[in-house]
């Protein structure tokens, strides 16, 4: 807050009164339109156009006839037929797949670019600096640029270790968990880096051995920078769509991206209530945490660029 | 693999420095023990698995796998090693080799028709093309089943032998009415209804006769009278030659994977090759593909250029708007502007293409008043609602980006700027802008980046579509490269890897020079 105060002046008209806009002493009338009213009329607009499809998807959920048509008048007749149905339908099923693969990656993701990050900032050691060049340059590719390539691998292990093959929820983990070292490291890197390397020697003169050092001190310490790599992992996880599309087959493994696409796209049977409803519980918790954590996150986005 | 990322944090956890770990056998010490004995039990085991598959490029690096991670978390040294080695092997397997992959791929005609190596493409060629020997006796023949497996039992000689499509016809016990055997013991006869309703199955079955595949199989047509059919085809290793035994035509390997007659009849399938620069040459060469391609190509750039220019726009625009404390209720419009972004992206496309339907959607029939606007199917509007969506998606982003930015330009700047007397215009121009770009710029060759491979949008939304006539893949106005690679691959119908492979390489070489681009200019690299 105190980084908006700053900012104030300028938005003021610099007349020898400027100390007095306050509240009470703000423009008023027609410059009140011109300075501060229009941002409202702005506002409002840009509300009403990011709230429509949200009020819209909800209204659809709700609507028992569960139809296109039967949505489009908002909120005109309200049940709770479409939730119920999908007591029915596989969207636990998927609910639940999506909830263990997307945390078991955030998890995977959390330790091992946690102790990748420890290993960089840490230890000195051949190849340290070429490693991060690497790693740097692999940040660049997107892991879903090879998805061929790694719909083609998943057949060739499947034919050797069925677990690990296509269709698998264990290889799609694996997948994602391939990708993470490339995208997180250098995020945690330059947190890891923050913390003063006294306190590691420190620890290590009373008889603390490097694993101890790591897991009970330095990981305490950086745990913002795992909250933030473990929630946007999961998130990112939680809507990838490319990769899980290609490797998940039977309709009971398959994600809620990949089943949820399905009944959107159905267009003989138009599951759009179900679809409603699905969308609508399965964005609640992601919302929720979004809106909770809103400043963790938007912290982490803007790390990369705004350190250095 | 996995076993090997399970056995990674853990293990690390029991290693009690380089100083020892035999002094030291704390509960961590077991937990190590036991996880590695795992690491390398089911390692082993897949090494096994690999080699008696055949499959030794899995077996080499299972092999090397489960050796690095003996010698890392044995090792009293390699202390970096035993914190990058999970993350490490997942890397290589499913991100360095993948790519190195498909620069391989790129180059075969790997795809349907050419799958799997010419042996088994021999093997395939020699079981598909088989006839009934003229004249040849028939089996009275009993259809039955174990484990929802198929099989064929006849009388051979007196004997009775039963196989099914993996297994040839091996002696049995059971017992038969002297011409058809009635029971075989492990597995149960098909009763009438079931032959019929599993007719299709049972007509498609083919029990080798003998583990000879010369001897030909044994088919039915009815499910009740069985028949030896014989390869018409007949292959010779010493020539590498197919022969018809009908007709006397000799079909000899071409070097796109195919047995071809001298009058150009090609036998499938045929098997994987190399096929050098052909992917790309057709790519960039072949009238019906390279138009749609070129479209594609300028397509994805226009839109990831235009996506990331106007959610900044209107992004940078409403951090402005709302950078002034004498607006009240700021919070509120920044939590409420910020929903887009919290609202899952793929479900939120999903939502707007219900919304953009023709003919029932909320914009048309409500919004609109009953107009049947082709959203989604017209080539120019498709073009647009799929902006309009990804600018409602990514504002928000653009919004929080550039609010934290203007807040942390110092006003001070500002106020000797009004001082020199600068307009409010001139000072956006000359010197929010500029200080703006500074933090932003990083983030706007990603935010490019990642519009440029924006597969789920596309693909949610639009589907690619509407398609372009008579390409032979199935691409259309809205296809950005990435979507492209997934419909050569898996959705125009012959699945090309080898084509999709190609475009892939063409994309990871244009992410790398945008990166590279980017990178000149900040830096990056200089501050390891």
């Amino acid at each position: 807050m105190s980084a908006v105060t700053k900012t104030a002046p300028r938005e003021s008209v610099p007349r020898p009164d400027r100390y007095r806009i306050r509240r009470d002493a703000g423009p008023r009338g027609v410059r009140w339109w011109t300075e501060v009213g229009w941002r409202h009329v702005v506002g409002i607009v840009m509300v009403v156009i990011c709230v429509v499809p949200l009020l819209y998807v909800i209204s659809a959920s709700l609507n028992p006839s569960g139809t296109f048509t039967g949505s489009n008048r908002l909120f005109s007749e309200v049940g709770l037929n479409n939730y119920a149905e999908l007591f029915e339908s596989r969207y636990w099923r998927w609910f639940v797949n999506s909830f263990v693969i997307a945390t078991t990656t955030a998890i995977g993701t959390v330790l091992m670019g946690g102790a990748a990050a420890y290993a960089f900032s840490r230890f000195r050691f051949s190849g340290r600096r070429a490693a991060l060049t690497t790693l740097l340059l692999v940040q660049m590719f997107p892991q879903m640029l090879a998805v061929v390539a790694i719909f083609l691998v998943l057949l060739t292990i499947g034919d050797v270790i069925p677990v690990l093959g296509t269709n698998s929820t264990l290889a799609l983990i694996a997948v994602y968990l391939g990708g993470a070292l490339g995208v997180n490291t250098f995020l945690m890197y330059g947190f890891f880096n923050t913390v003063p390397r006294e306190i590691d020697e420190a620890a290590k003169i009373d008889g603390a051995g490097h694993a101890q050092i790591f897991w009970t001190i330095i990981l305490r310490l950086v745990s913002p920078i795992l909250a933030v790599v473990g929630l946007l992992s999961f998130i990112g996880t939680f809507g990838e769509f490319i990769i899980a599309k290609t490797v998940l087959q039977s309709p009971d493994r398959l994600t809620l991206a990949v089943g949820l696409y399905q009944w959107a796209s159905d267009e003989r049977n138009a599951p759009w209530g179900l679809f409603s409803a699905g969308a609508v519980l399965a964005a609640v918790p992601v919302v929720v945490l979004f809106l909770l954590l809103q400043k963790y996150i938007v912290g982490g986005l803007t790390a990369g660029s705004v350190k250095g | 693999m996995t076993e090997v990322s399970l056995g990674g944090p853990a293990g690390r956890g029991g290693t009690r420095g380089s100083d020892s770990h035999a002094r030291r056998t704390g509960p961590g010490w077991y937990v190590k023990i036991v996880l590695m004995a795992a690491v390398n039990a089911l390692g082993l085991y897949g090494v096994w698995t690999a080699v008696m598959v055949g499959s030794w490029g899995v077996a080499a690096f299972l092999a090397l796998a489960v050796a690095a991670a003996d010698w890392v978390y044995f090792s009293r040294r390699m202390l970096p090693a035993k914190y990058l080695y999970p993350g490490l092997v997942l890397l290589l397997a499913f991100q360095l080799f993948v790519m190195l992959y498909t620069a391989y791929v790129a180059f075969t005609n790997y795809g349907d028709g050419h799958n799997s190596t010419k042996v088994d493409a021999i093997a395939a060629i020699s079981m598909q093309n088989e006839r009934r020997v003229e004249g040849s006796e028939t089996f009275p023949l009993t259809v039955v089943e174990r484990d929802g497996e198929l099989g064929f039992a006849i009388l051979r000689d007196g004997e009775i032998v039963v196989g099914d499509a993996e297994t040839p016809l091996e002696p049995a016990a059971g017992s038969d009415d002297g011409a058809r055997v009635t029971a075989v013991d492990g597995w149960t006869a098909l009763e009438f209804a079931e032959l019929v309703s599993r007719s299709a199955e049972i007509t498609d079955l083919r029990v080798p006769f003998s583990g000879d595949p010369a001897a030909g199989g044994l088919r039915t047509q009815d499910g009740a009278l069985g028949f030896v059919a014989a390869p018409v085809l007949v292959y010779d290793a010493a020539t590498d030659t197919f022969t018809n035994t009908t007709t006397g035509v000799t079909y000899t390997p071409n070097d796109h994977g195919s047995f071809v007659s001298a009058d150009g009849e090609e036998l499938t399938p045929g098997w994987r090759v190399g096929v050098g620069f052909e992917n790309f040459t057709a790519i960039f060469t072949e009238d019906r593909l390279a138009g749609p391609f070129f479209q594609v190509l300028v397509w994805t750039f226009v839109f990831a250029g235009l996506s990331v220019v106007t959610t900044f726009a209107l992004g940078l625009f409403l951090a402005m708007v709302f950078n002034d404390p004498r607006v009240r209720g700021r919070k509120v419009y920044r939590s409420l502007l910020i929903l887009p972004y919290a609202f899952p992206a793929f479900l939120a496309t999903l939502v707007w293409r219900g919304m953009l339907n023709e003919k029932f959607g909320w914009i048309n029939e409500v919004l609109l008043g009953g107009a049947e606007i082709p959203w989604l199917t017209d080539p120019w509007l498709a073009k647009f609602s799929v902006l309009a969506v990804n600018l409602w998606l990514g504002f928000p982003y653009m919004f929080l980006v550039t609010t934290g930015a203007l807040q942390s330009i110092p006003g001070d700047v500002l106020e000797s700027a009004r001082v020199d007397g600068a307009s409010r215009w001139r000072a956006i121009r000359s010197i929010v802008l500029p200080l703006l770009m500074v933090s932003t710029a990083p983030l706007l060759i990603s935010a490019f980046a990642f519009n440029f491979n924006n597969f789920a949008l596309i693909y949610m939304l639009t589907g690619g579509g509407p398609h372009f006539e008579g390409a032979p893949v199935l691409v259309g106005h809205t296809d950005i490269l990435i979507s492209m690679v997934y419909s050569v691959a898996f959705d125009s119908g012959v699945k090309q890897y080898g084509l999709a492979s190609a475009v892939s390489l063409l994309i990871f070489v244009i992410v790398g020079l945008i990166s590279w681009l980017g990178f000149r200019r900040t830096r990056t690299l200089e501050e390891l």
